[in-house]
């Protein structure tokens, strides 16, 4: 009897869990349709060029110059490590000890100033964008908007991409800098590898293409970065706590977002 | 003058509004009452274009809402001004910025020009020495006065109020009462205004349209609210003990007037 009702529960269960499967196929689906009207709306020419450059100007502070510090802090650090745990695994006499500088520099350059900074980057900025978005949603801001008559979406969301990705190259040449010199002052620290050779290792068969192609993918990860994150911020209801959860939302996706493009924009530039 | 005919709108299969026809007058407040959940504030929606109703139309000055492009419907909500129930203001800028927004937006005017209009607006409002303030510095009851001045800076034609007085004392709220009243008169605008306070509909309510189930049960003026041979709106009106005091003294007098 009790061996009947597990099978019962268990049936009722698997049913339910069927019945959620193609709900959220469709919801997705319905979430990424919904993107790509806003982001219609978005991109059209805004209504007050004044306007448009007022709101941009903001928006390279709020998102772009109030990020350097963090920028700065977390490159400086992983900078440090990754040329210390380079130095400590890669000890062998038949690499050459300039190998630390040069391969912490290929890290550095092709993927923790553009991918890992914007993971980072998309918790700070995205959920400052999302909340901000959400906020003004909840409060009836962005409908007091509409009934003036402004495109609401182009007005608060276009400022924000362009901002960001427009500031995006200045925070990976700070990142990358901040790295490189991390690792400097760990060198000069423990002096294993010397200044020399770990100075003499970032410039040994240096290729310039890579640093294009590091700002190139993280101006990408930071459209997508802002627009995700827009989109939650902008299509939330509700109170408070579907501001929070709109906000989770968007770093959550986001991350998922920028790992995946990575694995595709790497294959494609470098494949 | 905005006229509503056969307006429905249903949410996943519930209808919320139940063929509601209505003519809201040019120069006239027009207040829609009704309990919570009556299809006041969905009515209001549908008649700014924020919600799309299922059927029906919505004619201002003779032009269809619905059937309007996009373009038109932008260009139409610059004659709209609106005063949303927590107000609105852009948290960001201050009361005078907040004033300014729709100029900077859509008028030629320069800067001194806006300033001043801003300005004038604020001052209609009794508002211009908060005209620095952030909307986190002032009272719920000032924030609806800045709101009142943005929604006629750019001299609407149509003004629609969503609970105007919802969160504020009696006094306050018998001064946004007397502004919304005296700007419809005075611009000669046609004025739409969702409430349930009584004291509103008493007060400023020359139309008046009580709405209950989505289904617009009675339409009148305020002098006719408290004698309505109406079973629902007499519920709505008397849940009130100050109004069914109200109505007993009246029929006192009345009987000994007779008498």
């Amino acid at each position: 009897m009790i061996y009947a009702e597990e099978i019962k529960i268990s049936i009722f269960a698997a049913t339910k869990h069927e019945q959620k499967c193609p709900m959220r196929i469709i919801s997705s689906l319905e979430s990424v349709g919904e993107y790509a009207l806003l982001l219609k709306r978005v991109l059209t020419l805004p209504d007050r060029f004044s306007q448009f450059l007022k709101e941009f100007l903001k928006g390279v502070y709020a998102l772009g110059v109030n990020s350097i510090w963090i920028v700065v802090i977390i490159s400086f650090f992983i900078g440090a490590v990754i040329v210390l745990q380079i130095a400590v695994n890669i000890d062998s006499p038949m690499l050459p000890r300039f190998t630390v500088g040069m391969v912490s520099r290929e890290i550095i350059l092709l993927e923790f100033s553009s991918t890992i900074m914007c993971l980072i980057l998309s918790g700070k900025v995205g959920s400052n964008i999302a909340s901000e978005l959400g906020s003004m949603r909840i409060t009836e801001q962005v409908d007091a908007l509409e009934i003036m008559g402004v495109n609401s979406a182009n007005y608060l969301i276009l400022p924000k991409i362009a901002a960001f990705v427009a500031f995006m190259p200045v925070l990976v040449i700070f990142s990358m800098f901040m790295g490189l010199f991390g690792g400097y002052f760990i060198c000069l620290v423990l002096g294993t590898p010397s200044v020399e050779t770990y100075v003499y290792g970032i410039q040994a068969f240096f290729t310039e293409s890579f640093v294009w192609y590091s700002i190139l993918k993280s101006m990408l990860f930071g459209f997508i970065i802002s627009s995700v994150a827009a989109f939650f911020g902008y299509t939330a209801s509700g109170g408070a706590l579907e501001v929070g959860e709109a906000s989770t939302r968007s770093v959550v996706i986001n991350s998922i977002l920028i790992l995946a493009t990575d694995l595709v924009f790497t294959q494609l530039a470098m494949g | 003058m905005i006229e509503v005919r056969n307006l429905v709108k249903e949410f996943d299969g519930t209808m919320v509004l139940k063929n509601i026809d209505a003519t809201f007058q040019k120069g006239v407040v027009n207040i829609i009452i009704g309990k919570s959940g009556s299809g006041k504030t969905v009515m209001l929606k549908c008649l700014v274009g924020l919600t799309v109703p299922t059927s029906g139309e919505i004619l201002y000055d003779g032009r269809n809402l619905i059937t309007m492009r996009s373009r038109e419907v932008r260009r139409l909500r610059r004659d709209i001004g609106m005063l949303f129930q927590g107000a609105a203001l852009f948290d960001s800028r201050s009361v005078l910025e907040n004033v300014m927004f729709p100029l900077e937006m859509f008028s030629r005017k320069n800067r001194r020009e806006r300033r001043r209009r801003a300005e004038f607006c604020l001052e209609r409002v009794d508002m211009l020495d908060a005209a620095n303030l952030l909307p986190s510095e002032i009272s719920g009851g000032m924030k609806k006065r800045a709101a009142i001045a943005r929604a006629i800076v750019l001299n609407p034609k149509y003004l629609f109020c969503d609970e105007p007085n919802s969160g504020l004392d009696p006094k306050t709220s018998q001064v946004i009462d007397e502004l919304i009243s005296d700007i419809t008169s005075d611009f000669n605008i046609t004025t739409v205004v969702v409430s349930h306070d009584m004291n509103s509909v008493i007060n400023i309510g020359d139309n008046v349209i009580f709405l209950n189930e989505g289904i617009k049960e009675w339409e009148g003026s305020k002098s006719q609210v408290m004698d309505a041979d109406n079973e629902k709106l007499n519920d709505f009106v008397f849940a009130s003990d100050l109004f069914r005091k109200i109505k007993v003294a009246e029929d006192i007098i009345s009987e000994d007037e007779k008498g």
